[in-house]
C-alpha cells in the first residue's frame, strides 16, 4: 500500500492520523454504534471481493479484527477463570494467539458472504454500551439474525461480542478455549502452542 | 398398512400425550441450572456416549450421503425442502394455535393452502412469492409457552441435541401432526418423514462448514454442540425460554475472569 502513495499524502495521513489518534474519544452515542457495524460491514464486504488469495484476505480480515473488536476483553473472556492465574506475559501471548484463531476460524468461511448483504434492524442501549441488531442476507440463505455488542470502555468505540441465531462468540470461545485447556491438564503454555494451528 | 384401524388412530395421540406429560413433569422437577454456565446436563456421561454414536453416524454415513446430495443441483433440492416444509405447516398452525398464537395459525393454514394448490403439492414456495410469512415452531415451544421448564440437557440418537422438553415436544408432534400418522393412510405414511430426512441432508450440506467446525474442528465436540444448540433453541423461543443465563447478560467488562 506505502508504495501507492507519495511522500507528501503519506506526510498528511500521518498528521491525520495522529491527530485522531490524540483527539478525546467522545462517549459512544447510539449513532456511533451503529456506524462502527456499517463501517465493519462495508470493510469486510471490500476485503472478502478484493479477489486477493485467501491467506491475503485472511490476514486482512484479522487486521479488520484488531481494528475494530476489543480483542482484549474478549481473549480475557474467552480465558475465563483460568485467566485470573496467568502471568502477564501468559495473557499477552494468548491474546495474539487468540486473535488469529478467531481471524481463521471465522475467515475462512469468507467466500459465504460474497454477493450477500447485512442490514441493520435496531439499536439498543446494554449495559456495557449498544447492542446493534442486524439480518444478513447471503447468497440463497437467511436472513441470519446477527447481533453485535458495542462498547467504548477499552476508549475506543469496538465490538466485543457477535451473536449468531442467538450464539454468542464469547461463550462459544470460552468453551472451546477449556476444553482446549482441559485437553493439556490446565496447561495454559501448551494450550497456546494449540491455538496458534486451531481455528 | 391400510386401513389402520380407527381405535388406535385413537389411542396413539393420546398415548403420546400422557408420555410427554409425565417427561415434562420430569423436566420441572428437574429445572434447576446444575451449573453456573445455565447447562443443566445431569446425563452428561450417557449423552456423550449417544454424542460419539452420533459423530461416527454422521462421519461414516450422514456427512458422506449429504455430500453426495449437494451434487443434486439446488433447484431440485429445494423443491424436497419445500414440499417437506409445506408438509409441516399443518402441524405449525396447531401448535400456534395451541400458544395462542391466532395470527400465526392464520398464516400456516393460509401457506399450507397456497402452496398445495398454487405451489403444486407443496413443491413450490408460492406463498413467499406471495410475500406471507414463514414461521416454525412446534410442541417443543407450546411446551414451552404453556410454563413448562426446559429441563435437562438430552442427547438423541440420530436427531442429535435436544432438552426434554424438547423431546416430549418431538413425541407429540410425531403422533398428533394432522399429515404425519393418524391421517395418512397406507405406504404413503412414509413420505412424510422421508421428505424430513432428504430436507435434513440438505441441511446438512448447506450448513456443513459451519457443522463440521463443531463436530471435526472443536476440542470438545459434545460440550461445543450443546452449548451451540441451547443458545439458538433459547433465542428462537425468545422470551418463552425464561431459565439459563440470559445471553445478553454476557458483560465481559464487569469482570472477564468471572465464572
Amino acid at each position: 500500500m506505502l508504495n501507492n502513495l507519495n511522500r507528501r499524502e503519506f506526510f498528511v495521513g500521518t498528521i491525520a492520523a495522529s491527530l485522531m489518534l490524540s483527539r478525546p474519544a467522545a462517549a459512544l452515542t447510539e449513532a456511533g454504534a451503529k456506524q462502527l457495524v456499517d463501517s465493519v460491514v462495508s470493510e469486510v464486504e471490500r476485503v472478502v471481493t478484493s479477489g486477493k488469495s485467501d491467506s491475503a484476505v485472511l490476514r486482512e480480515l484479522e487486521k479488520l479484527f484488531v481494528r475494530y473488536a476489543d480483542v482484549n476483553i474478549m481473549a480475557q473472556y474467552a480465558l475465563g477463570v483460568d485467566g485470573r492465574s496467568a502471568s502477564a506475559a501468559q495473557k499477552r501471548a494468548f491474546s495474539d494467539a487468540f486473535t488469529g484463531y478467531i481471524a481463521r476460524k471465522y475467515g475462512k468461511q469468507f467466500r459465504d458472504f460474497i454477493g450477500g448483504r447485512v442490514e441493520v434492524q435496531s439499536t439498543r442501549q446494554i449495559k456495557a454500551g449498544y447492542e446493534v441488531k442486524t439480518l444478513a442476507y447471503l447468497q440463497g440463505d437467511g436472513p441470519f439474525d446477527v447481533t453485535f455488542h458495542v462498547s467504548d470502555k477499552s476508549g475506543r468505540d469496538k465490538f466485543f461480542n457477535i451473536y449468531i441465531e442467538g450464539v454468542n462468540l464469547l461463550l462459544t470461545e470460552r468453551t472451546e478455549i477449556g476444553a482446549m485447556l482441559d485437553k493439556r491438564g490446565g496447561d495454559i503454555n501448551a494450550m497456546i502452542a494449540d491455538l496458534k494451528s486451531a481455528g | 398398512m391400510p386401513g389402520f384401524s380407527q381405535n388406535k388412530v385413537l389411542t396413539l395421540p393420546s398415548l403420546a400425550l400422557i408420555s410427554a406429560l409425565f417427561l415434562s413433569a420430569c423436566a420441572t422437577t428437574q429445572d434447576v441450572a446444575t451449573r453456573t454456565d445455565g447447562i443443566n446436563d445431569p446425563y452428561e456421561t450417557q449423552n456423550r456416549k449417544v454424542h460419539a454414536f452420533n459423530k461416527g453416524l454422521d462421519k461414516n454415513l450422514i456427512r458422506p450421503v449429504a455430500q453426495g446430495y449437494g451434487v443434486v443441483p439446488v433447484e431440485i433440492r429445494n423443491t424436497v425442502n419445500n414440499f417437506s416444509d409445506n408438509l409441516s405447516m399443518p402441524g405449525v398452525a396447531v401448535n400456534s394455535l395451541l400458544q395462542g398464537d391466532l395470527k400465526g395459525t392464520g398464516l400456516a393454514t393460509l401457506r399450507f393452502v397456497v402452496n398445495t394448490t398454487v405451489g403444486l403439492g407443496g413443491l413450490f414456495d408460492a406463498a413467499s412469492e406471495f410475500r406471507i410469512p414463514d414461521h416454525e415452531t412446534d410442541f417443543g415451544e407450546t411446551l414451552a409457552v404453556w410454563g413448562v421448564g426446559e429441563g435437562a440437557y438430552i442427547e438423541l440418537p440420530l436427531f442429535g441435541p435436544s432438552t426434554q422438553r424438547a423431546t416430549a415436544g418431538l413425541v407429540v408432534d410425531f403422533f398428533t401432526n394432522p399429515l404425519t400418522y393418524s391421517t395418512i393412510d397406507g405406504d404413503d405414511r412414509i413420505i412424510p418423514p422421508t421428505a424430513a430426512g432428504v430436507a435434513a441432508l440438505n441441511d446438512r450440506e448447506r450448513f456443513g462448514d459451519s457443522i463440521d467446525a463443531v463436530l471435526y474442528d472443536s476440542a470438545d465436540s459434545y460440550a461445543q454442540s450443546r452449548q451451540t444448540y441451547l443458545q439458538n433453541r433459547r433465542f428462537e423461543l425468545g422470551g418463552n425460554a425464561g431459565e439459563g443465563v440470559d445471553p445478553y447478560s454476557a458483560d465481559p467488562y464487569e469482570d472477564p475472569y468471572a465464572q
